[in-house]
């Protein structure tokens, strides 16, 4: 099983980020679970995620405490401490950054992939939504699930201009992924 | 997996499982009034609605006491009905929630699990359902998306049967279960039909045609025989939900234990008992601690009412000591609820051995894998006599 | 255990007069008398009844005795004061 926790501010979509990886992985025919953790609710506010996934039936209804992979929404979040809380050895992290990342944020990240997805969200589909970006992102450094399922995840999601918009967005944070193995 | 092969997978949270399940069932009637965490219920089944899929009259209402007001005038009219609510929504049609119970009306309502204010929350507990014990619904807790889309459906089978005719809750978490994405098999809407009773059936309506009368004015020994009746229906309820859920089983390839789920029960020494999401986490723990050798076991109450005391005290009977997690409080006794009726079972058929109680999960805490890991050496402690304190507070301690 | 009532909820059937409250006109100790010339057929009386006794009966209004309980409110509201409450009267 891997868990995978998101964190992001209110508005940037973590929240719907995590069900289009659910639904990502159930197309590949695996099991996957995610449910969201809320301050008081509103734009701005801190949000964190969670997503379950396994190729058997996941059980565990719960936060999550040792993740597997982190994937931050909003740049703001790679200088917090807390955000990396019981991140696991060999830990994977996702970040939506503005500047090319060089240095680990954090001595258990082995893995990342960073990506302009402000930039990106912007140019395609008009607002700082960046979910769908940084789930291509997640799958180029992952390599949990192919950028296909996530494509095909979207439909359930959006439909005409918002769905192609969306669809160029993840292809995007799939291909101009900045991926760095430490 | 002996099923029919029609169902289909999604991706659905607890409330868009209720909803979809409410679809399947064709109610005549639905009318429910929002409040978090239940709120997505009611969109859903607007949604629905407005793209034909349910063919109800949709009923919009100004507040819970009308939402389940509407649904006693049209369930006793033949019509079947559906709602959902939470918490202080529940406390709001309390009034109307007793009175369709005792007029033996077969309506199915989904019930978000939230906590009771004051102090003020939106967040999870199971204090407002647990609270409502004795208003006379019968009570099913779900500890999966799948669970309560199925619940839903044998739910409406369990109440409209003529021996039973009793309004039925299928609850779960909020945000925990509702809130909560998961792979869902949807089933085809014609085996749930196939499943279901035949509408309309019943033998006490209002009919232009065959007046009756509903709720007449009765003294003491008229009024009472009633009352026996309706304990008598909630003891036919017992055998019945666990006859549905092997026919459900048939029908659809899933079952979840009828009245209660045990999971790795069969040799336990030690045997934790709880309700709802937290018990679905429990099995993961089990597996962990079982790798270390200790000999624990799960025990997922379902039904809560009628309690199930007879599958119960069989489960129950022969192992060393029992927790009891409790999302709940029981002000007066100092315990939880689930505690505290379990004492009752316990006495009643004799067992004499170690309990203990775990409050915890109040207003959304997390009841995660380490408190339930304590919980569990608590109980293996209790088992050999390690300890005399009755009430864990797991979030303060 | 035999039961007297027959449903399993408490539905009765319509014809069950046993459970409805029947001739309450042995409460009465004064009987609403109408002065039927007089009587304007205005309707006061049969919408003020609380037990909606009142009759019709053509050229004038009148208390069903068996359901009438004497409360006076008719001879109260009758504008022309057509009514009067007498002791006695079955």
């Amino acid at each position: 099983m891997k868990e995978i926790r998101l964190h992001g501010r209110g508005g940037q979509g973590v929240v719907m980020a995590s069900e289009i990886l659910a639904v990502a992985f159930v197309t590949e025919g695996k099991y996957a679970t995610a449910f969201p953790s809320f301050g008081t609710e509103r734009r701005g506010a801190p949000v964190r995620a969670f997503l379950r996934i396994d190729d058997k039936p996941i059980r565990e209804i719960t936060q999550i405490y040792n993740p597997d992979c982190l994937l931050l929404a909003d740049p703001f979040f790679q200088n917090v401490a807390d955000v990396y809380d019981g991140l696991k050895p060999g830990g994977i992290l996702v970040m939506n950054s503005q500047v090319s990342v060089e240095n680990k944020p954090h001595e258990n990240v082995t893995c990342l992939g960073f990506v302009d997805a402000t930039r990106i969200a912007l140019e395609e589909i008009n607002r700082p939504s960046t979910n769908t970006c940084l789930a291509g992102t997640f799958a180029a450094t992952t390599r949990y699930l192919n950028l296909a399922s996530i494509e095909l995840a979207l439909e359930n999601f959006f439909n005409g201009k918002a769905l192609e918009g969306n669809i160029r967005c993840a292809r995007r944070g799939f291909a101009e992924a900045g991926i760095i193995k430490f | 997996m002996g099923a029919t092969a029609g169902g289909e997978i999604k991706v659905l949270s607890g409330n868009q499982a209720a909803a979809k399940a409410a679809v399947l069932c064709q109610p005549d009637v639905v009318a429910a009034y929002p409040i978090t965490p239940q709120s997505e219920v009611v969109e859903e089944l607007s949604k629905f609605y407005a793209e034909g899929a349910l063919q109800a009259e949709f009923v919009e209402v100004e507040g819970e006491h009308s939402a389940m007001s509407v649904l006693i005038g049209a369930s006793s009219s033949g019509g079947r009905t559906f709602s959902a609510t939470s918490s202080h929504g529940l406390l709001s049609m309390f009034e109307a929630y007793f009175y369709a119970s005792t007029l033996r009306l077969p309506i199915v309502m989904a019930h978000v699990c939230r906590e009771l204010a004051a102090p003020n929350t939106v967040l999870c507990s199971q204090q407002d359902i647990l609270t409502m014990r004795d208003a006379g619904w019968i009570q099913i807790h779900c500890a999966s998306c799948q669970e309560i889309l199925d619940s839903i459906i044998m739910g409406y089978r369990l109440a409209e049967d003529p021996d039973i005719l009793l309004p039925v809750n299928i609850c779960y978490d909020g945000h925990y279960l509702s809130h909560f994405s998961a792979r869902v098999e949807v089933p085809d809407q014609t085996d749930v039909v196939t499943f279901l009773p035949e509408k309309d059936l019943r033998e006490c309506r209002l009919d232009p045609d065959k007046p009756m009368m509903q709720a007449p004015y009765l003294g003491g020994k008229l009024f009472t025989e009633y009352r026996y009746k309706h304990c008598m229906a909630m003891q036919n309820a017992l055998p019945e939900i666990d006859y549905i859920d092997g026919e459900f089983q048939k029908s659809f390839g899933r079952s979840y234990g009828g009245l209660i789920e045990e999971y790795r029960n069969e040799d336990a020494e030690i045997v934790l008992v709880a309700l709802g999401s937290a018990a679905s986490t429990a099995k993961a723990v089990i597996d962990l601690k079982r790798d270390e050798g200790v000999k624990v076991g799960l025990v997922r109450i379902r039904c809560f009412r009628p309690f199930p005391c007879d599958r119960l005290e069989k489960a129950l009977r022969g192992v060393k000591a029992i927790g009891v997690i409790d999302r709940d409080v029981c002000f007066g006794w100092n315990m939880g609820i689930v505690f505290m009726e379990l004492r009752s079972l316990l006495n009643r058929s004799q067992i004499n051995l170690p309990m203990v109680n775990f409050i915890a999960g109040l207003s959304g805490a997390d009841i995660n894998i380490e408190n339930i890991g304590r919980a569990i050496n608590d109980i293996q402690q209790v088992s050999r006599g390690g300890s005399d304190r009755e009430v864990t507070w797991l979030d303060l301690e | 255990m035999k039961f007297k009532t027959k449903y399993p909820g408490p539905w009765v059937d319509i014809d069950k007069t046993e459970l409805l409250t029947s001739d309450v006109g042995d409460w009465r100790y004064r009987s609403p008398e109408v002065e039927k010339s007089k009587c304007s057929h205005c309707g006061q009386c049969y919408l003020y009844c609380p037990t909606g006794c009142i009759e019709d009966k053509g050229p004038y209004f009148e208390a069903n005795l068996a359901f009438c309980k004497g409360c006076g409110i008719c001879a109260k509201v009758c504008p022309i004061e057509a009514i009067k409450m007498t002791t006695g009267g079955k």
